[in-house]
């Protein structure tokens, strides 16, 4: 194979990514990894660079339409990120000392989980009792629109929210993904906001979290241009494509499909990992 | 009605608009580098087998910004490449730099503190990372 079929194939496979992550809400970073070590047999190394850089170009890229809109909470963002950046940069740092199956089986796992908190059922528990004084000091609690009116909501359990929220930093630093799902969990289930703003407020966070670690990967000679170049044009263009066809999908049967898809992937990093062949 | 006279409405409105329109800037002019740069780095390379199975590093000159900068005027395309995926880190680190004005502008000081705090570690993992060479 040469460099220009190479190219055009991880171009394709990338644009895939992007728009299936884009319409099932998981993100495309979560099956770069995958695609390129099991797909390529690229070592894993270069692919949580090529991943990590990729979700820094979605999240950006969408996050610039959600502010705009307002649903997303700044203040609530700027907050978390000093956990998330903290943990990012812990987790890059920790990644030189850990062999790399066991971030395969980590990877894993972590994969599982994401697909599993697809298939939850969004059931809202948020409230507007103003209960948590630090949330009050922070002015974390917010408004966003929603029918044409504002709800507002108040956030709680901040400590834990941040504590959850180092934890995500963490993974995303050693695994390079955006980790949106623990940092969804972090905010839907522990600091009770609605699910719109926390979708869009992780999605917010999850570019600066990921470059507080790539700064240290680029260093490190983990980001290719040779595997970023189609990488990082292929998903946004897929993202791209997801946002404009989102209104139009019936978005349920793709999300199972997808699921089972990124499942099957995760057990086979867990298996390969465990053989010590990644 | 109340609400659309405050300042402080206002305010949270202007930043919310700048700060999207810097993050879609970033992503355009960071995708159209890259995209300029993979289409010098196909034509200069494309016949050539691509080899990540085993993990080496890039190539010298490609994990730090005077080296890129040096590449790109010997006209490579990798190089080219990574000036724009530098750029893409750079898109959210300077969402946070600007982010800290506007919360100055607001006079809200404890926001000011967490933002810097925030671009604080950002510049600790680069500095960090550079002792390391």
């Amino acid at each position: 194979m040469t460099i220009l079929l190479f190219t055009l194939i991880l171009l394709a496979g990338a644009f895939l990514a992007g728009l299936l992550g884009s319409l099932t809400g998981l993100g495309g970073g979560v099956v770069i990894i995958p695609l390129l070590t099991l797909g390529f047999h690229v070592d894993i190394r270069y692919a949580i660079g090529t991943a990590l850089i990729a979700s820094i170009a979605t999240s950006s890229g969408s996050a610039s339409a959600y502010v705009k809109e307002g649903i997303t909470n700044i203040r609530l963002g700027m907050f978390l990120e000093i956990a998330t950046t903290t943990g990012a940069v812990v987790g890059a740092l920790i990644a030189v000392f850990i062999p790399t199956n066991v971030v395969a089986i980590i990877f894993g796992c972590v994969l599982i989980f994401s697909a599993l908190m697809s298939f939850r059922k969004k059931s809202e528990a948020i409230s507007d009792d103003d209960v948590s004084k630090l949330a009050r000091d922070l002015k974390l609690n917010g408004t966003y629109p929603s029918g044409g009116e504002m709800i507002s909501y108040k956030v709680r359990h901040v400590p834990g929210g941040y504590f959850m929220m180092t934890f995500a930093g963490v993974m995303s630093g050693l695994l390079g993904i955006g980790s949106g799902a623990l940092k969804v969990l972090a905010m839907d289930n522990i600091m009770r906001i609605p699910f719109k703003v926390s979708t869009t407020t992780s999605n917010f966070m999850i570019g600066v979290t990921a470059a507080a670690s790539a700064v240290v990967y680029l260093q490190r000679g983990y980001v290719s241009p040779g595997l970023c170049m189609p990488v990082v044009l292929g998903v946004l263009l897929g993202a791209f494509g997801g946002s404009r066809l989102l209104v139009r999908v019936n978005t349920k049967w793709l999300r199972i499909v997808f699921g089972v898809v990124i499942t099957f992937l995760a057990l086979q990093m867990i298996y390969n990992g465990i053989n010590g062949k990644l | 009605m109340k609400r659309l006279f405050s300042k402080h409405f206002w305010a949270d409105k202007d930043v919310q608009q700048l700060i999207g329109k810097q993050l879609r800037v970033g992503v355009i002019t960071s995708s159209i580098i890259v995209f300029l740069g993979g289409m010098v780095y196909l034509y200069r390379h494309g016949h050539e087998a691509p080899d990540y199975g085993t993990f080496a590093g890039v190539r010298q000159g490609l994990d730090n910004l005077p080296g890129i900068l040096q590449g790109i005027m010997e006209g490579k395309g990798m190089n080219v490449i990574q000036l724009g995926i530098v750029l893409l880190i750079a898109t959210p680190i300077i969402r946070i730099a600007l982010s800290v004005f506007a919360f100055l502008l607001e006079k809200d000081y404890l926001y000011v503190v967490i933002t810097l705090i925030v671009l604080g570690v950002i510049t600790f993992s680069m500095v960090g990372g550079l002792e390391r060479l």
